[in-house]
């Protein structure tokens, strides 16, 4: 299982750092049309071939691969910010702060958020530039998806406060800060790591779903999940293994976070 | 019991209102909320556009919107669809019993295919099997939703299979990583030893035990499935809540995206609630 683990990081990293210098891999932009070479086949000039609209399937790839791979990460470190603020310091105060945060948390849970997510993202003005839809779909991400991590750390701090070790401190008279500082924030960490990763893929899926809808990173910047919407045209999918690399990509990608992060998932 | 199945509806009733405000002020305050493309037609006399800007004041409160919105479903009115032009209400009916429909097979599938898999795991601890299932559920959970809509339509499947694949992984390894969990527990380990056969302790020993666990997971799944459903109907072209969300979405009909998300909470509240009432009715007496 190590050996795996292992493998699945190394993956990862090779993706993260191809998708990172794609621009030098490839000599095409991703948004540039070639009207000579319309669904192109895979060649010496376009490795994947091109799609319908003549764009380069290789730069996009790339390209599409390091927005997912950028802006999931960003996502989950403000769905963590959410779970911190809302979850775990309720979890670690107690009492009606505690009762009204599981409250909100069973809220959010009880809606399905696919929902919520289509509704926010639907109301986009019609005139957003691709970047600012990308950031924005991504931040709605961060925004409606803190809630199970939420309740897991409102759990796990909760636990911590009636734990033996911090009435001792708290008898022995160390003050709030340090108690902070010195017991609840290490013991806090693994947890929120775990969540920190184990919201990525989550992610990555959540947005290639709205991309499939039409709802995700809008044209003509490219994302895992936009350029999933190739495979929309069922007539395309008949033109070989190229038509299907960003699945591929998207499952390699989503397995080996999923893998790497499995030793964390245990907390 | 009888008290616990009021606050449980308490509980819904009031999940239900909150969701209703939490998705309409969602909706309010969402960049982009009361442009009208009809707005930017130039056509169009000042008088006209005047009225389009005046057709969605009443909105522009979520106090007053909400609350009148209340008042009105009160009486049954759920208002009129902006792009559809016809009652939600009439919408609705037409369109929630396919989703249950959809939902059900495709929970009925993914449940039947995921307990068959478990127990057929726990009986005959071959390697292969559990390798096999672990690198199938593996698969089928890095798939997006739509990816695999998208692949009944190629495979001529129907949509309740796409939606199927969607639950089962996750139905599975939570069913198997329960039935792991209890196998190592000291009555079952105690009904080992004294020899009792593997089909006896899986079903006198582990299912007993991981029932309320299994009818929670039976209320989440419902909330699941529902969430699945909408790509996949938006996908494959299925006319049900789930198109219908995805339709009204991008036609960016307020009154009919409040009243959907006001349903699926409170099918997923209900379904919840109903999942705890059964596990805490049939808890052994002590």
């Amino acid at each position: 299982m190590k050996g795996v683990r292992r493998a699945a990081r190394a993956m990862l990293a090779v993706i993260a750092l191809v998708s990172a210098i794609g621009g030098f891999l490839s000599r095409f932009d991703y948004a540039r049309q070639d009207r000579d070479a319309i669904s192109a086949p895979a060649s010496a000039q376009h490795w994947l071939g091109t799609d319908q609209l003549g764009r380069d399937r290789f730069a996009r790839l790339l390209h599409g691969t390091r927005v997912s791979l950028m802006l999931a990460p960003a996502a989950a470190a403000l769905s963590m910010l959410f779970a911190l603020v809302i979850g775990a310091a309720p979890g670690w105060m107690g009492g009606l702060s505690e009762r009204s945060a599981k409250l909100v948390i069973d809220l959010f849970l009880s809606v399905p958020w696919l929902f919520l997510l289509m509704m926010v993202r639907a109301l986009l003005p019609l005139n957003t530039s691709p970047v600012v839809s990308a950031v924005v779909t991504f931040l709605v991400l961060g925004a409606l998806g803190w809630a199970a991590p939420g309740r897991i750390l409102q759990a796990r701090a909760s636990r911590l406060r009636q734990s033996h070790f911090i009435l001792l401190a708290r008898a022995a008279g160390i003050s709030r800060w340090r108690l902070l500082y010195k017991h609840v924030v290490p013991n806090l960490q693994p947890v929120l790591l775990a969540q920190f990763w184990i919201s990525i893929p989550i992610f990555i899926l959540a947005e290639a779903n709205l991309s499939l809808l039409g709802l995700g990173v809008s044209e003509p910047l490219p994302s895992l999940g936009s350029l999933l919407r190739e495979l929309e045209s069922v007539l395309s999918l008949g033109g070989g293994v190229c038509r299907f690399t960003a699945l591929i990509v998207l499952a390699v990608v989503v397995s080996s976070l999923q893998i790497a992060v499995s030793r964390e998932e245990a907390y | 019991m009888v008290n616990l199945g009021l606050r449980r509806l308490v509980l819904a009733a009031m999940t239900l209102m909150i969701g209703g405000l939490l998705s309409a002020t969602l909706v309010r305050y969402a960049p982009g909320f009361g442009a009208d493309e009809r707005q930017l037609d130039a056509r169009l006399s000042s008088e006209s556009l005047a009225a389009i800007r005046n057709a969605s004041a009443d909105e522009r409160s979520i106090g007053s919107y909400y609350l009148g919105y209340l008042s009105r479903a009160v009486h049954g009115d759920f208002g009129v669809s902006r792009s559809l032009n016809r009652p939600v209400r009439q919408l609705l009916t037409e369109r929630v019993g396919v989703t249950f429909q959809l939902v059900g097979k495709a929970m009925l599938l993914a449940w039947l295919a995921a307990a068959v898999l478990v127990c057929v795991a726990c009986l005959w601890r071959a390697p292969v099997l559990s390798l096999g299932s672990t690198v199938l559920t593996g698969t089928l959970l890095c798939l997006p939703a739509g990816a695999l809509a998208l692949l009944s339509i190629v495979l001529n499947a129907p949509g309740y299979l796409a939606l199927a694949f969607i639950l089962f992984p996750k139905v599975h390894r939570y069913l198997s990583n329960l039935t792991a969990a209890t196998a190592h527990m000291p009555h079952v380990l105690a009904a080992k030893a004294k020899g009792l056969s593997q089909t006896h302790i899986l079903f006198w020993h582990v299912v007993p035990v991981v029932r309320r666990e299994v009818l929670a997971l039976a209320g989440v799944s419902v909330g699941l499935a529902i969430s699945a459903a909408i790509p996949v109907e938006a996908l494959c072209g299925i006319p049900g809540i789930g198109q219908l969300a995805w339709q009204s979405a991008m036609a960016r009909d307020l009154p009919l995206l409040i009243n959907l998300c006001m349903l699926v909470t409170a099918s997923v509240t209900l379904a919840n609630s109903g999942a705890d009432l059964l596990a805490q009715e049939r808890r052994p007496p002590l």
